[in-house]
């Protein structure tokens, strides 16, 4: 890590960390043994990342699938204080992030706070959403006929996000939370410029009542791993806000072979407070029907 | 039947530091009274004194509502939800880290046993801001319009039976549609709303945007008579709520909510298995000891299976514990009161007077304190007062019927309207029942099931308004 990510200068030689792969609550190196060197934004280096393979793309697949029961199983009220928690630890460690956010987007220091202080509070925002998208997006429906028939939201499943490339932290929170908040769970790619503080946050993560698996973090490159998501059948929605431009259209003709639910990149204003879109793209509408009658 | 035997597995006191003396929380203070009056609150299990209380006498409540108008102007009402949202956030993390120590507080002031203080109520509460710590900044999603506004001071009475978790049933919607509070906890137990009040403290809220007034029914008389409100609450008897509704109906014009009395039914299908059916019932009205407005006080059971499902009753009565409310193994606590003991009493003496036949399991009662066995009654007209009135106490009445229809006839058979239960294997007859009933909350197949994201409240006499889930927030917008 730079020096401008390090909290002090001193004579001391710092220990360094190795950035690497969140996975099924573990944090492997790249099964290819692969890294790429990460540079600041004047182009110092920061570190190595892994360069996640497709072989990691789909572990971390199949982490999301193991751990979907127990996430979409668990109540709304349990996912909500996970998600507060994320927020509690992150706030503990302010300082750290806003480093880091700094060396990779060439922030100043106060917009660099702001961004992870905005961060903190989007989790905060998406916490409170876990026992209410339900009681706004459900209804109870008045068919013509002596049946009791209601239509809930459920989550969609295993979720692939390609996080958007220019936000670190913000935007990948805000691409992160909105699927894991209903129940589905997330194999996700991080900013391929940016990717440490994503990184980072998946420490926070592992440390703070997600279960392993709920959110599985790569590092590498967009253009490589994106089709291998996209085209696996094992996956059940894709976000493609971070994919180059001119990728985004094959992968969505990639993603039309089991028929993912498909978010297209659009201009996004991460500082802004999100709409319920995001929320709404990864969820299925159930409706039951049962008689009424003695 | 075997009996087994318990030995007392008393739950410890010592995570409860009393005060010998409260105050009133005014403006984000412990303050001494106006006037000085002070009055004692009791453990209803030993009849020790726990604590002086102030009560609180107009002075004071005028106090209190200016302190709470001057928050709501200045502070609260202005600040963006998400704030808002973290303050609330933060009473739900510190009722969670306190709450063994509210929950023998609890049980210490209401007499409930530590089973339900620490299992049921305490949890809910914090369940309970926790869930409107998410509304506070997702005003615009609740289906009032894109802009819902807060109304401004609420006053708000709650009764003594779930003491604190009336207060978040209370205070957290009021607070996250962005009004501010003055509350008057019940005379009897006061003091886990003192102990939250030290919450507020521990979490910064800005002094002002909750207020504790302590004291008796001329306190509450003067809070929700009080001009400087937007909103009254009022948690408690139908008696005193239409007192409430004719004070409300003159003068300026306040936004009224009422949760009051019920005398449910749960009615009990012939197809339903008995055991489970049994459980629910029991659940229905001895939780609590009974000290509870949606309590299943009325069992309707269908005749081809009321000999069954009485003896299985009864086996079941047989193995409650009564007692210390402290034992984590009691299963009914104490009377909350001298008073309410007495309304127990006389309604039961009624009961038999009228012709009905009373059974109690045999059960040892402590000398000191308040204290009233599990009781059923069989042989129950619809007539009788132990069918019409609501005793508020651990007490079953037993009514039968042959048909569906004639269920729902007898269940519907009372001013009341607050819960109802039903008892059946089919999903259908359920819905047909149901969508009969002329009750707020309807149970199926479980019985006193509370959440915060589920709207509870009454038709009929036993009131209007919801509180809980989208539909709660209606009381504290203007809308």
């Amino acid at each position: 890590m730079s020096d401008a990510a390090a909290p002090a200068r001193s004579s001391r030689l710092a220990v360094r960390k190795t950035y690497k792969l969140y996975i099924g609550g573990a944090f492997p190196r790249s099964e290819s043994g692969r890294s790429y060197p990460v540079t600041d934004h004047k182009g110092s280096f920061l570190a190595n990342a892994a360069l996640a393979s497709r072989k990691d793309a789909r572990d971390a697949v199949s982490a999301a699938r193991k751990a979907f029961a127990g996430w979409s199983g668990a109540t709304a009220y349990n996912r909500g204080q996970v998600l507060y928690r994320v927020a509690e630890l992150l706030e503990g460690r302010r300082a750290q992030f806003a480093a880091e956010v700094r060396a990779a987007e060439g922030l100043s220091a106060r917009q660099a706070e702001a961004v992870v202080d905005a961060s903190i509070d989007r989790w905060v925002w998406y916490a409170g959403w876990s026992d209410k998208i339900m009681q706004v997006r459900g209804s109870a429906n008045p068919v013509a006929g002596p049946y009791f028939n209601f239509s809930a939201p459920e989550p969609t499943g295993v979720v692939a996000v390609l996080a958007p490339q220019d936000s670190s932290l913000l935007g990948f929170v805000s691409v992160v939370a909105p699927a894991v908040v209903s129940g589905s769970t997330v194999v996700v790619l991080a900013s391929e410029r940016f990717p440490l503080p994503a990184v980072s946050l998946s420490e926070v993560l592992a440390t703070s009542d997600v279960p392993g698996g709920v959110i599985n973090v790569l590092t590498g490159r967009t253009a490589e791993i994106a089709p291998w998501l996209a085209s696996h059948m094992d996956v059940n929605a894709i976000d493609l806000t971070g994919a180059p431009g001119d990728l985004a259209d094959d992968l969505a003709v990639a993603a039309a072979d089991n028929l993912k639910r498909v978010l297209r990149p659009s201009e996004q204003d991460w500082a802004l407070t999100p709409r319920l879109d995001r929320m709404h793209a990864y969820l299925e509408t159930k409706t039951v029907w049962h008689p009424i009658g003695t | 039947m075997a009996k087994f035997e318990y030995a007392p597995a008393p739950e410890s006191r010592s995570v409860v530091s009393l005060r010998e003396s409260y105050g009133l929380f005014i403006n984000g203070e412990f303050t001494s009274g106006t006037d000085g009056g002070m009055f004692k609150t009791i453990s209803p299990a030993t009849e020790e004194v726990l604590a002086e209380v102030t009560e609180a006498g107009p002075a004071d409540v005028d106090r209190a509502v200016a302190a709470a108008r001057h928050a709501y102007e200045q502070t609260w009402s202005v600040m963006p939800g998400a704030e808002r949202a973290k303050y609330l956030f933060r009473i739900a993390r510190i009722v969670q880290e306190r709450a063994r120590e509210l929950a023998v507080l609890e049980s210490l002031d209401n007499g409930k046993p530590i089973r339900e203080s620490r299992d049921v109520d305490i949890p809910l509460v914090a369940a309970h801001f926790f869930y409107h710590a998410g509304w506070a900044d997702k005003l615009e999603y609740a289906g009032y319009g894109p802009a819902p506004r807060p109304l401004g001071v609420a006053g708000q009475v709650i009764p003594w039976n779930f003491p604190l978790l009336m207060l978040a049933w209370k205070i957290a919607p009021a607070l996250a549609c962005g009004n501010t509070v003055v509350l008057k906890p019940a005379e009897t137990t006061p003091l886990t709303a003192l102990a939250f009040a030290g919450i507020c403290q521990q979490a910064d809220l800005p002094p002002g945007v909750v207020n504790i007034v302590t004291g008796a029914g001329e306190t509450g008389r003067a809070l929700v008579t009080h001009p400087g409100i937007d909103k009254v609450a009022f948690t408690g008897s139908t008696e005193v709520g239409k007192e409430i509704a004719r004070a409300c109906a003159a003068g300026p014009r306040k936004k009224l909510t009422l949760e009051l009395g019920g005398k449910a039914a749960n009615i009990m299908f012939e197809d339903a298995p008995v055991d489970q059916a049994v459980e629910g019932i029991v659940n229905g009205i001895f939780f609590n000891q009974g000290h509870v407005c949606c309590a299943g006080s009325r069992l309707l059971v269908q005749e081809s299976v009321q000999d069954e499902v009485l003896a299985s009753l009864r086996r079941r009565l047989a193995t409650l514990r009564v007692g210390d409310p402290l034992d984590k193994n009691t299963d009914v606590g104490a009377i909350n009161s001298a008073a309410q003991l007495a309304k127990i009493r006389e309604l039961s003496q009624a009961g038999e007077a009228e012709g009905a036949e009373r059974w109690s399991p045999p059960c040892e009662l402590p000398d000191r304190g308040f204290w009233f066995p599990p009781t059923v009654f069989t042989g129950v007209s619809q007539a009788h007062r132990i069918a019409r009135e609501e005793i508020f106490g651990p007490v079953l009445s037993v009514l039968t019927f042959r048909t569906p229809a004639e269920a729902v006839e007898k269940a519907n058979n009372t001013p009341y309207g607050l819960s109802a239960g039903v008892w059946t294997e089919k999903g259908s007859q359920i819905l047909w029942t149901a969508a009969r009933l002329r009750a707020g909350v309807v149970w199926a197949n479980t019985f006193n099931k509370f959440d915060p994201a589920s709207p509870f409240g009454g038709y009929k006499e036993s009131g209007y308004g919801r509180e809980g889930g989208r539909h709660g927030l209606e009381a504290y917008l203007d809308v």
